[in-house]
């Protein structure tokens, strides 16, 4: 076992721990830090795969703004702070057991797929990953269109916040 | 390779050749190396702010026409180590109902979001932690974990006047982040790469202030933000909100609040000089060596940080909703214009001569900031018209 495999263990140990306890713990404001755990666990991985570039993005936006607008909805809305109520349901066991074969069935697809147990191969020494992911959003043989249609999707929901909030009868907002 | 032209890695490759005579495994001896290096820049930084403390007292007290310290050694320098005993013999408290995990995680938190952004600073061509391709993103990055850290010491103490601070903070934070964003996507389309080391080899034939003058201003305002410092220090304000989000804290937990405070305005300092203001470069002194190098940096930053000190102490707070006005109405737009202006000029421009180059650039910088301005005048005339009835300017000076 490599250096780099008792590391990923580690990190992937620490994503599901903190996973779990973002589901288990009665403190809302415990469970967004514990979600916090988690995406950067996520980020790790992301470096581990010298995928910086996600790896920063993943921290910019999952804790830089997903995370920290969770916490305030959190604080602005909950008067308590810690949940109650049962944590299981009665169909706990069914979805239990669809959770396992779930995992079950993605463990036994990629083992029959032959890149499974192999080693990645190294990158050249001087690859510009974050080059080849501009060239890519932007090329038309790549994601030109998905990425544009995503920025059109954004600004829809920008522009449809501002209308919401905008209210014409108030009049002139500047006192 | 000797140790004037490239002091880290020969002290490394010495260390290393040290460990493996001992009998470690080449990986292992590699990993105490990066940990040795670790510890090193993180302790050098430490020193450097205790030295900070004493550069701040001393420089606010000349602004405000005081002496500063002036009794604890040679013109006070050894101030701040008496402070430091003062905050470490303090009582340690913790408020009731706090939740004490996230309440002692917090200032920890925020110094290393400040001690992170150390790791991609290139203090000389050869030496820096670790040169990423996505160093502008980097400094987003480690700011989030500042705010996060900020609410997480104001939500633990459990005090009203602390979230009120963190509210402000992150809705300064979160706005201000985009300008900042928007101005340093500029020495990266004039480097042509995000890294830090690049962007400083980019400034050879001329610094990016003045090829961007604009955006090194709006850099500076956005840090100033990003920093809570004044003009924009809402989430400790004082005279309205006690202290803000380190409210509670006593003793040395404030002071790594204290000292994260300040060494992220050095830090700031550091980067505005690494965006804007050539790095290690300084006229060709720099190829003196590597040391020269950094030193030339760590001047340039403490240059930067006194600009913030200079704005901190001269400029008054502003209210809220000026600020988020002033940041959504004004440097927002002003930012994104100018960065798209910039990418423009820079491709129709490149394959000119350099001369030519760089006078378009400033040039496209004066005439951008010049209708910036006629804007302004224009919408604060009509404005002026709408308050005052149209009655010119003059005639109104009686109230």
């Amino acid at each position: 076992m490599t250096a780099m495999q008792i590391f990923f263990l580690i990190v992937g140990l620490v994503i599901l721990g903190s996973a779990l306890t973002v589901v288990t713990t009665r403190n809302l404001i415990h469970a967004a830090l514990w979600l916090i755990v988690t995406l950067f666990g996520v980020a790790v991985l992301f470096a581990i795969l010298n995928a910086s570039f996600l790896a920063v993005v993943q921290v910019v936006v999952y804790i830089g703004a997903i995370a920290i607008l969770f916490i305030f909805a959190v604080m602005l809305t909950h008067k308590e702070m810690r949940d109650r109520g049962p944590q299981l349901n009665n169909a706990w066991w069914l979805n239990a057991i669809i959770a396992l074969l779930t995992f079950g069935g993605l463990f036994w697809m990629l083992e029959s797929w032959n890149g499974f147990s192999k080693t990645a191969a190294d990158f050249p020494s001087n690859f510009d990953a974050v080059g080849q992911l501009g060239n890519a959003l932007i090329s038309p043989d790549a994601f030109v269109l998905p990425f544009e249609v995503a920025s059109v999707l954004l600004l829809a929901a920008l522009v449809g916040a501002v209308y919401i909030a905008f209210n014409p009868h108030s009049g002139d907002s500047r006192k | 390779m000797n140790f004037w032209s490239d002091p880290v890695n020969f002290i490394a490759h010495w260390l290393t050749s040290l460990f493996v005579g001992w009998g470690i495994a080449g990986w292992l001896a590699s990993l105490i190396i990066q940990l040795i290096g670790v510890v090193v820049l993180i302790s050098l930084m430490m020193l450097l702010d205790i030295f900070l403390v004493w550069v701040e007292r001393k420089v606010v007290a000349r602004f405000q026409d005081r002496l500063g310290p002036n009794r604890v050694g040679p013109f006070g320098i050894i101030q701040p180590f008496a402070d430091i005993i003062k905050l470490l013999i303090k009582e340690d408290i913790t408020p009731d109902g706090a939740d004490k995990v996230v309440y002692n995680l917090a200032p920890i938190l925020s110094l290393m979001s400040v001690l992170l952004l150390w790791a991609i600073i290139p203090l000389a061509p050869v030496i820096f932690g670790v040169d990423l391709n996505v160093g502008a993103l980097y400094i987003i990055a480690a700011g989030s974990i500042g705010t996060l850290s900020i609410i997480m010491a104001a939500w633990s103490s459990n005090n009203k006047y602390a979230l009120i601070g963190a509210f402000r903070q992150v809705a300064v934070l979160v706005s201000f982040e985009i300008p900042m964003i928007a101005t340093m996507l500029i020495p990266t389309i004039l480097a042509g790469s995000m890294g830090m080391n690049e962007i400083v080899q980019g400034q050879q034939t001329v610094w990016y202030v003045v090829l961007a003058p604009l955006a090194a201003l709006i850099f500076m305002i956005a840090a100033i933000a990003e920093l809570g410092r004044s003009p924009f220090d809402l989430n400790e304000a004082e005279s309205e909100i006690v202290a803000g989000f380190h409210i509670e804290y006593t003793g040395m937990k404030f002071g790594l609040f204290y000292a994260g405070e300040l060494l992220h305005a050095f830090t700031f300092g550091g980067f505005w000089a690494i965006l804007f203001l050539g790095g290690y470069r300084f006229f060709g002194l720099e190829n003196l060596g590597p040391l020269v190098a950094a030193v030339i940096l760590l001047a340039k930053a403490m240059f930067g940080y006194w600009v913030i000190m200079w704005i901190r102490y001269t400029v008054m707070r502003i209210r809220i909703d000026h600020m988020l006005a002033f940041n959504w109405k004004f440097l927002t737009p002003v930012a994104f214009v100018l960065l798209m202006l910039t990418a423009l000029m820079n491709t129709l421009l490149r394959g000119t001569q350099s001369g030519i180059y760089i006078l378009g650039m400033f040039l496209t910088n004066v005439v951008l900031g010049w209708i910036i301005v006629e804007i302004l005048r224009g919408y604060s005339r009509s404005e002026r018209e709408r308050t005052e009835g149209g009655a010119p300017a003059a005639a109104t000076t009686h109230h």
